[in-house]
């Protein structure tokens, strides 16, 4: 069977890799943190300490899963389902190569940010059902955080739509031939960075599940693999947001032809993923207030401009 | 696509009914927010993509998120359920009923006067821009000073 785009082989390539990368991240993260913090990191089990993922797997699937009695049974448990399923579907639309995709949709870049603001319902259900204080400061301020930053992350994809006339990621991909979109969308580039660390709350935006403030925010009631399912959701949702960079502004795919298609696509989206551990290990925290009037004050009207600079290029050429 | 919508017609009309007769308000708005991915599929299949995915962006991603967060707000617990409880009597239904019946039996009369056999049309983003901005752009202004305005007042009732 050959790879092509939406058989079924490949749409099992694609679910397997990307959930097996995501686990292999919590490694390649407490790897590269502790060598940017001249520490050793997980180097016992295995190789390089590379059978860590494993050991951590076997503990969390043996650990008691417990729903507190106080909790809303039904909420708690569909939570962290939610985050795995809209950010699977994500990866639905990205074209990872020529021939690899799980379906071709024009309305591709739509979906996903359609799937992003579902996203948003688990934190808030995480939060709401465990009936906690700490857990639900968490998801309010998730709610507030991840429903501003989708505001400026849908307005800077739109230089990108208006540049190559399309919704769909393999024609956004196509039409960056010449030239990557990074080049004309640089600050739509850097907007949507900031919003994809944003709404995948990583750190320097963890707000939500700040430890040192409100315990563990949102999922602080949560244990076994529910709360496993937070966790590979949240490097399920950094994998989305460099695979999203890479398509949308450094030209998917494309790259010299001595590698095949796909290496320069794992390569781009690669380097994104390490980036964003550095922010992790170089940025502090901001306050709450200061994330949110960041937002709307500064990344806001920002986003604005670039729009209508962009629109006004377009239509003078 | 003839069982699809069917499907999605059927979730959407369960849902919606689990609305009206879910006491715990917080599974009340997980329906809607259900019934509402469902129409949006039912969109989907009709030919209409786009009016699907920002039926999925505007209604369940962001207004229903902002339901959400009055409720978390307001803390509500045991004492209002039972409240609801209590309200939702048998006869609860019976002006509801009454009103439904009545436009049911409208629209019923108005899509039997419909041809039946309609080709699905797909309509795509561009056709729905260009109806926007072209013949119906002053509708579209006139809904973005009311938007204004309403982001106006609310800035100013928060500063107070």
């Amino acid at each position: 069977m050959a790879l092509e785009v939406g058989s079924g082989l490949t749409i099992g390539l694609i679910l397997g890799t990307v959930i097996v990368f995501a686990a292999m991240l919590i490694w390649v993260e407490r790897r590269l943190l502790s060598f940017w913090q001249e520490r050793l990191g997980p180097n016992r089990v295995g190789p390089f300490g590379l059978l860590q993922v494993v050991a951590d797997m076997i503990k969390i699937f043996t650990k008691e899963d417990w729903v507190p009695p106080f909790a809303d049974r039904v909420s708690f448990v569909i939570a962290p389902a939610i985050i795995m399923t809209v950010i699977l579907l994500s990866f639905a639309v990205i074209p990872f190569a020529p021939n690899i995709g799980v379906i071709e949709s024009n309305i591709g870049v739509l979906f996903i940010l359609a799937m992003a603001s579902l996203g948003a319902y688990s934190v808030m259900l995480g939060g709401l059902s465990s009936d906690n204080k700490y857990a639900l400061l968490g998801s309010l301020r998730a709610a507030a955080q991840m429903v501003s930053y989708e505001v400026f992350m849908g307005i800077s994809l739109l230089g990108v739509v208006a540049l190559s006339g399309s919704f769909n990621l393999r024609t956004i991909v196509e039409a960056q031939e010449g030239m990557w979109f990074v080049v004309p969308q640089f600050v739509g580039f850097v907007i949507f960075l900031i919003a994809g660390v944003a709404e995948s709350h990583r750190l320097p935006f963890d707000i939500p599940e700040a430890e040192q403030e409100i315990c563990a925010g949102y999922h602080t009631e949560y244990s076994g693999m529910k709360f496993g399912m937070f966790f590979v959701g949240e490097y399920l949702g950094l994998v989305l947001v460099s695979s999203l960079i890479t398509v949308l502004f450094f030209g998917g795919w494309m790259g010299p032809g001595f590698l095949p298609p796909i290496v320069w696509f794992a390569l781009k989206s690669g380097f994104f993923i390490a980036f964003f551990i550095l922010l992790r290990a170089a940025i502090p925290r901001p306050r709450y207030d200061q994330l949110m009037s960041y937002g709307w004050l500064f990344l806001l009207p920002l986003s604005l401009i670039n729009l209508l600079v962009t629109g006004a290029v377009i239509l003078s050429n | 696509m003839t069982l699809l919508f069917y499907l999605a017609g059927a979730i959407a009309i369960l849902a919606t009914f689990a609305v009206i007769v879910q006491t715990n308000i917080v599974h009340a708005l997980l329906y809607l927010i259900l019934s509402l991915l469902a129409v949006a599929a039912i969109f989907y299949v009709l030919g209409a993509p786009f009016a699907a995915v920002l039926e999925a962006i505007v209604y369940a991603g962001a207004i229903l998120v902002l339901f959400l967060f009055v409720i978390m707000m307001l803390n509500l617990g045991q004492h209002t359920r039972d409240q609801e409880k209590g309200w939702l009597t048998g006869r609860m239904f019976l002006a509801p009923g009454v009103m439904s019946a009545l436009l049911l039996g409208q629209l019923l009369n108005v899509l039997s006067q419909v041809d039946q056999d309609m080709a699905v049309t797909r309509v795509g983003v561009m056709e729905v821009s260009a109806l926007l901005f072209g013949p119906y752009v002053l509708a579209v202004e006139l809904a973005s000073i009311l938007l204004l305005a309403g982001l106006v007042s609310a800035y100013h009732l928060a500063k107070r």
